[in-house]
């Protein structure tokens, strides 16, 4: 095999090459499951590897180019799943004891487009529980590390699939957004993540942890990857009702590669009072360059109780969701049961044993939170800033046409660090709860590393379903920054390995 | 006991199940009686990632039978999650609406026990889903959880606290389910289980305003219970206050072997349900189009229906009272007029079917819709009566026989000889033979008593085993011995 091998190579060229022929869909699949038996040691992205599916797969999709009947946007794309998406042919745990072994009866709607697109899935990757964390240190199975520095967290909760990615194991991966879970680690492991507009993915089949704020988006090494990604999962589900009735533009075909007359607006919470002056240094970096391209930026002065109310706003409603959406495991239907002598012991001790901690803790806060008495002062409270939130967004976006800011106030922090402080842990969602809360679509792409060589992640978000205009300006600064896919060490070294053999 | 030194306030709180072919907010077939968790599916047992789709005709049904109520129909609804734990609950919190039922308030009127109409307010009319069925099998410490009925489309019909008696509760209860079974919105049968109620009473001191405290009865399984129950708990509320004691706010559950109710849990026990909007279903709208579209359709009301038999097809009132009690008598009634040739007799019809067929049905326990007999073959036999083919009494007979085979009317008339002999020269010869044999009531009749003609008609009845046409014979008698009193 000659040139750089194929699970290298970007998600367009290896589809390409699989539908000229030129590269079978059985190579890229071994070369795949090799890197992740090269990297899975190191970096432990995933919970679940299908190799038998997988080969099967590629079998059928080259049995598909013998008969000239190749297609697909995707195809022969090997692709990792994040384990709350639900799939027929993998177990989908969540990350939890609680679902431990359970393997769903039908296929997520994403799963369905993947597989319609001639995606190969090739496992599921490791989350925090139920995708409640900021680092996947709250998976019930084990902690993932991150690529560039196995000493330190991915970021979460969608930490295995932006690891995958970072690692170069996979071109592409699934990851699930509700307050930040897919910029975050994007952020942190130097890759591009996309968070959809909210409803503009179906959430059927993605195992709902706040359903308002829940949303599907794709990880890749590059940003024409992630936006043929986003829009093979994008269009209406009448499954789904809070799915949008639009149906999304090619994203891919958008993308520009200027920023030439762009109105960017930029607020001091989201750069400059960011605290980490690594951090802090990449984005000012970031900024000027946009700035040196043609953007004109623009200050947002009014815009500090963002960062302020979100925290608080997003935690009230999110685990008030969460505590509704959490209750139907109980040990009845399926999963495991912690059997006791009655009806209520039995639910106390399956709940008690099967859920993780922080998973308890979000579950009691919610349920505090709608409790007769207090849901006026709490969760009502919290819905009705949320509007604030998204009131104050629509009228920035009246001004700007994009906003620009960091993605996380901290690079990759070491394993074990913040896990017994929530609320610090909390804090690292600081920047991308309030697009959350407002349903707006939002990107973060790479911008450079630290000192320490920890990637930094810049966050673009735009007005509700402004998805193509955030991946084009994403697109265009990932062409100023001359990055593509800006992966890890490990990856590098694992490619050189693959090459030599 | 002291009946009126105390009123009794009772509330009723209805769940009749929708006639849905399928789910609230899944594909899967809303039946009765299939085998135990053959109707379920993702959605319906909660499985992870589930989402729900709300079904249109259910909605549809919900607002018709707003409609049929009088109820004010919300123009932007939304569904809420009522949260508890129970093992039929596959999702750990049951959809249904708080802030915004689809139909707020409305009314109901009926006539009471006392000859009274009284106009019931209804609180509200809202949508939600069913739970599952929870079996403890004899001898076994396991439960069996049967999901079928798990995600059924109810309509949760809440009364105001305007009923004072029991037989206004019956009273209440069976008008609502006529005007429902009307609108063709739910069987309500509470045999199987498509119509339940749960009551709400206290006691006061007779004039009061203040409410006293109120509990809740369940496990009622008839209307008749429900009558029952109440009079059994008004009775016991009444003997606490005169005791002395308080009423307690609780729950309790009527013992029909018993005859009485117990406490099935307190007030302290009761749970928070903490509702909160189901971020799943978004609030919608209904527009006033579709809600005028599902008015149009709406099928004709028993008030309505019974001012028409009266007022344009001349039925007595007491005869379109029976045939507008229940809908499907009123159906069967409408076909047949739909059948009735132009000018045909409708009020004929109506006391065939009031008087004959109702009677038919009643006797094989089955309703009138399930009758073998058709509303065509019922005119065609009234019509026989009219033109003089058979009598009155041998229609009977046909219209028993035409109920148990496939014979057309005519063809059951020739095979039992049940023809009226309607020829004056066949029957002249009996009728002379009869006032041959019976001079003396042929006396009686010309020294003026009326009463002896009947009799002689009836010689000729007897005479022809029937079959003579009894208006002909008496045109021939009163033809050959001339006018009363002669
Ligand atoms: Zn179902």
């Amino acid at each position: 095999m000659s040139g750089p091998s194929p699970a290298f190579r970007s998600a367009v060229a290896l589809r390409d090459d699989a539908l000229a022929g030129k590269l079978r869909v059985a190579e890229i699949v071994e070369e795949t499951l090799a890197r992740v038996a090269r990297t899975e040691p190191t970096i432990d992205a995933f919970l679940h590897v299908d190799a038998d599916g997988a080969r099967a797969r590629a079998e059928e999709l080259d049995r598909r180019v013998a008969a000239g009947e190749a297609s697909g946007r995707l195809f022969g794309v090997p692709i990792a799943v994040k384990d709350n998406i639900c799939t027929r042919s993998m177990p989908t745990t969540c990350g939890s004891r609680m679902l431990e072994g359970y393997l769903p009866p039908y296929d997520a709607h994403v799963v369905e487009r993947l597989l319609a697109e001639g995606a190969v899935l090739i496992g599921k990757t490791n989350c925090d529980e139920f995708g409640m964390g900021s680092s996947t240190e709250n998976s019930a199975f084990k902690p993932t590390r991150n690529p560039h520095d196995p000493t330190r967290v991915p970021g979460g909760s969608s930490g295995g699939s932006a690891a995958a990615v970072a690692a170069g194991v996979v071109p592409l991966a699934l990851g699930t957004d509700t307050g930040g879970s897919i910029r975050q680690p994007a952020s942190l492991c130097g890759v591009v993540g996309f968070k959809p507009t909210y409803g503009a993915v179906s959430r059927r089949g993605l195992v709902a942890f706040a359903s308002s704020l829940d949303q599907i988006g794709p990880f890749g090494a590059s940003v024409l990857d992630v936006a043929h990604l986003a829009s093979a999962l994008a269009g209406h589900d009448p499954h789904d009702s809070t799915s949008a009735a639009f149906e999304p533009p090619d994203y891919a075909s958008l993308l520009s590669r200027s920023v030439d007359g762009l109105r960017l607006g930029v607020h001091e919470d989201f750069l400059e009072k960011i605290k980490d002056a690594g951090v802090k240094e990449r984005l000012r970096a970031a900024v000027r360059q946009l700035r040196d391209a043609g953007a004109r930026i623009v200050r947002l002065d009014d815009l500090d109780f963002l960062t302020r109310v979100g925290i608080p706003t997003y935690y009230l409603v999110a685990t008030a969701e969460a505590s509704a959406n959490l209750a139907r495991y109980d040990g009845m239907r399926y999963g495991p049961r912690e059997e006791a002598a009655d009806l209520a012991a039995t639910y106390a001790r399956t709940r008690g044993a099967r859920f993780g901690d922080e998973v308890r803790r979000r579950i009691l806060l919610g349920t505090f939170a709608l409790r007769a008495g207090h849901k006026d002062a709490y969760y009502e409270r919290a819905c009705k800033v949320r509007r604030l939130v998204q009131r104050a967004f629509a009228a920035a976006f009246e001004r700007v046409d994009l906003m620009i800011g960091g993605t996380s106030p901290v690079a990759a922090f070491p394993l074990g660090r913040n896990v017994t402080d929530p609320v610090t842990m909390y804090r690292c969602d600081a920047l991308t709860v309030p697009a959350s809360l407002a349903g707006l679509p939002a990107a973060s792409v790479p911008c450079g590393r630290t000192a320490e060589g920890l990637p930094v992640g810049l966050q673009i978000l735009g007005p509700p379903r402004a998805d193509a205009e955030v991946l084009s300006c994403a697109s265009a600064f990932e062409q100023l920054s001359g990055r593509f896919g800006d992966l890890a060490p490990l990856a590098v070294e694992a490619a050189a390995e693959g090459d030599d053999a | 006991m002291s009946g009126a030194a105390y009123e009794s306030v009772i509330g009723l709180e209805v769940h009749v199940q929708l006639a849905t072919r399928t789910k609230l907010f899944c594909g899967c077939l809303n039946v009765y009686g299939a085998d135990a968790n053959t109707n379920v599916c993702s959605v319906c047992t909660g499985q992870p990632g589930a989402l729900p789709v709300l079904n249109g005709f259910a909605l549809e049904l919900a607002v018709r039978a707003g409609l049929a109520l009088g109820c004010a129909i919300a123009s932007r609804t939304k569904f809420d999650r009522k949260n508890y734990f129970y093992p039929d609950l596959p999702k750990g919190y049951q959809i249904s609406q708080l802030e915004r039922p689809v139909n707020g308030e409305g009314s109901l009127r009926f006539v009471n026990e006392a000859g009274e109409e009284r106009v019931v307010r209804i609180a509200r009319a809202h949508l939600e889903e069913d739970a599952g069925k929870t079996m403890h099998p004899d001898g076994d410490r396991s439960s069996l959880v049967d999901l079928n009925r798990a995600g059924i489309p109810l309509l949760e019909i809440v009364s105001a606290p305007d009923l004072r008696t029991p037989q206004e509760a019956y009273r209440y209860l069976t008008e609502l389910k006529r005007r429902l079974r009307y609108a063709r919105v739910s069987e309500c049968d509470m045999e199987k289980g498509s119509l339940r109620c749960d009551a709400n009473v206290s006691i006061r001191p007779a004039g009061a305003t203040e409410l006293g405290t109120r509990t809740e009865i369940k496990n009622l399984n008839s209307f008749r219970n429900v009558e029952r129950a109440l009079a059994h708990e008004i009775e016991r509320q009444t003997a606490v206050v005169e005791e002395g004691g308080s009423v307690v706010q609780e729950t309790r559950t009527w013992r029909e072997d018993e005859e009485r109710t117990e406490t099935l849990r307190s007030k302290e026990e009761a749970e928070d349900y903490r509702y909160f909007p189901d971020p799943d279903l978004p609030e919608f709208e209904l527009e006033e189009e579709r809600v005028d579209a599902i008015r149009a359709a709406l099928p004709e009301m028993p008030d309505v229906k019974r001012a028409r038999y009266v007022g344009s097809l001349g039925i007595p009132e007491a005869t379109a009272d029976v045939l507008t009690a229940d809908r499907d008598a009123a159906e069967w009634f409408d076909a047949c007029v739909a059948a009735l040739p132009d000018g045909g007799d409708a009020k004929g019809v109506a006391n065939a079917v009031t008087g004959v067929v109702l009677a038919l049905a009643n006797d094989q326990g089955v309703s009138i819709a399930d009758l073998r007999l058709t509303p065509e073959r019922l005119v065609e036999v009234v019509g026989l009566v009219d033109d003089g083919t058979i009598s009155r009494q041998a229609a009977r007979k046909v219209i028993a026989e035409l109920d148990a085979g496939d014979e057309a009317p005519a063809e059951v008339v020739e095979r039992l000889g049940l023809a009226q002999v309607s020829d004056e020269d066949a029957l002249g010869a009996t009728v002379d033979e009869v006032i041959a044999a019976q001079e003396k009531v042929v006396e009686d009749y010309r020294g003026g008593n009326e009463n002896a003609l009947n009799a002689l008609v009836g010689g000729v009845m007897k005479a022809t085993k029937g079959k003579a046409n009894p208006q002909l014979a008496r045109e021939l008698l009163i033809r050959r011995l001339g006018g009363a009193g002669g």
